[in-house]
């Protein structure tokens, strides 16, 4: 029982890493209809920089707010500079831009900071911090931290004349001009959230699974799935979706141990969990296209 | 009367296809004025090359000042109210966020809430639904909100089109009524293109007939609804 336990608590907080990167996923699908591929390299590229200012002596979470800045800056950045003049252009060529991307975001940190694993700490006291052996005190202030992210952005997002302005550039981008609403900046502000947001899940996860230049890959995958769960449009879907991945990934595993313990047969366990999320995509996309809180887009013709 | 808009010389493209030649006219400060003219004269060109929304090339001065060229949302900014062809609101959001976001804008907060307690006059339905889903309502709700929206920028100047557009005629009336007293309470002057001739030439002081992107006759409006072609074109008797 308590290692059933155990498995949901971890399951919650790799789900909560999931839901911040599919956030940042659905954020910018909804305003440009593109899967930005670059949004967990970017996110890695913000933790090497939270941690290169804790090497200099700042602490984990002043670190952290700086790294956060710091990404949704060059998201804003990004947006600006290299999407911007891409705005017409064809589905593919952007695709190539955002691969490429991936790829400059991975070999600038390897180059800097060398492919060589690193350790990163993490900033919750052990010894007050979770419960005893349900769920561990990292795994507890990940869950947290990625709510009240989630949170602030909700509120934003739903309360702020901003937030609204930036709502209404992605439902209907020439009718929020007909407002006023300067739609080439909300778009470049959506990129700067997103890369802020991705930065958050990369700096909590970093102490799971180590530093290193590669340790966002398997982490979109599952982002991938998660959004899809929710439904690719749909923000709040694709949070719980992330939710639900994390814990049904770590179920399947521990499902799988319980019956080789059983039986001694295996079938599936603890390598297999990138599988369960790539069956997730596959799953959904033929079975369910709309996600489970996606709603099929019925156009007037 | 000094002109709040001045439009001379105006051509506008859709990629190489050029669909108006040489539209000019004038819209007095103050007043309602019509675009009249068959499916393709274009109407509704016109009004999108005025917020800058297809290619265009030729002046357009509002309220003295150059604004040709100009990005939409700045042309916007000066409050010119466009209020689109298939009413153009915000589907996924309410009512409420439909009308808050057109004050977005502004900065008198004080004002935009003594503006909304005035659309609500204007529109009491839509104090009802004000938490509903704009893609929720009826066609009829939702030109009312579009023109509750184009109220809330506290526009110096409309531009309407076809307010008329797939609905009833006993809504179309309210509709129409609700135009003149905008026009008359809140000094908003009025560009409306208008398949119902009838209707707009009662409505308007001044009116303008297009025909394959220029404009062939101009005059007030009591002038252009006894001229013969007219008639016989768009009143049709």
């Amino acid at each position: 029982m308590e290692q059933f336990l155990q498995q949901i608590a971890s399951g919650l907080a790799n789900g909560a890493i999931y839901a911040c990167v599919a956030l940042a996923l659905v954020m910018i699908y909804v305003s440009t209809d593109h899967i930005n591929f670059a949004q967990g390299e970017m996110a890695m590229f913000s933790t090497y920089i939270s941690w290169q200012l804790m090497t200099w002596g700042l602490s984990f979470w002043v670190a952290f707010i700086l790294a956060v800045v710091f990404s949704f800056v060059l998201g804003v950045i990004i947006e600006r500079a290299i999407l911007r003049p891409l705005h017409n252009a064809p589905v593919l060529s952007i695709v190539v831009v955002f691969i490429g991307l991936l790829a400059i975001c991975n070999s600038v940190a390897g180059a800097i900071w060398s492919y060589l694993i690193k350790e990163f700490p993490s900033p919750f006291p052990k010894s007050s911090f979770g419960i005893a052996g349900v769920i561990g005190p990292h795994q507890l202030g990940v869950v947290m931290v990625t709510l009240i992210v989630l949170g602030l952005l909700f509120i934003f997002f739903r309360y702020t004349p901003l937030g609204l302005a930036m709502r209404a550039a992605a439902q209907n981008p020439q009718m929020a001009r007909l407002v006023g609403v300067r739609v080439d900046w909300m778009l470049a502000l959506g990129w700067g959230l997103a890369a802020a947001v991705g930065a958050v899940a990369g700096i909590m996860v970093a102490h799971i699974v180590y530093l290193d230049p590669n340790m966002m890959g398997g982490i979109l995958l599952y982002a991938f799935a998660s959004a899809l769960v929710g439904g690719i449009g749909n923000p709040g879907g694709a949070v719980v979706g992330g939710f639900i991945v994390g814990v049904l990934e770590n179920m399947v595993a521990y499902a799988g141990n319980q019956i080789e313990k059983a039986t001694g047969i295996y079938i599936i366990g603890n390598g297999e969990k990138l599988t369960v999320a790539l069956i997730i995509v596959i799953t959904v996309l033929t079975v369910k296209p709309a996600g489970l809180f996606g709603r099929v887009v019925v156009k007037r013709v | 009367m000094a002109a709040l808009l001045e439009v001379k010389g105006l051509k506008a493209f859709y990629g190489q296809t050029q669909s108006l030649y040489d539209v000019g006219f004038e819209i007095p400060d103050g007043g309602i004025t019509t675009l009249l003219g068959a499916n393709g004269a274009g109407k509704t060109t016109t009004l999108r090359a005025i917020c800058n929304m297809v290619r265009t090339d030729g002046t357009i001065r509002f309220a003295g000042k150059d604004i040709a060229g100009q990005a939409t949302e700045e042309i916007v900014r000066l409050r010119i109210a466009h209020v689109p062809e298939g009413r153009g609101t915000f589907t996924t959001l309410t009512v409420d966020e439909n009308l808050r976001i057109a004050a977005y804008t502004r900065r008198d907060k004080a004002a935009v809430h003594a503006d909304l307690e005035r659309v609500f006059g204007y529109f009491p339905r839509l104090k009802e639904r004000v938490q509903q889903q704009a893609g929720t309502l009826s066609g009829g709700e939702q030109q009312m909100l579009a023109i509750a929206r184009a109220l809330m920028l506290k526009p110096r100047l409309m531009l309407l089109d076809e307010p008329s557009f797939g609905l009833a005629p006993l809504i179309v009336q309210e509709i129409f009524r609700i135009l003149k007293r905008i026009n008359e309470d809140d000094k908003v002057s009025i560009l409306l293109v208008e398949q119902n001739a009838a209707l707009a030439l009662d409505l308007a002081t001044h009116a303008y007939v297009l025909e394959t992107g220029r404009v062939v006759m101009s005059g007030p409006s009591s002038v252009v609804k006894n001229d013969e072609n007219v008639r016989k074109s768009y009143l049709g008797y």
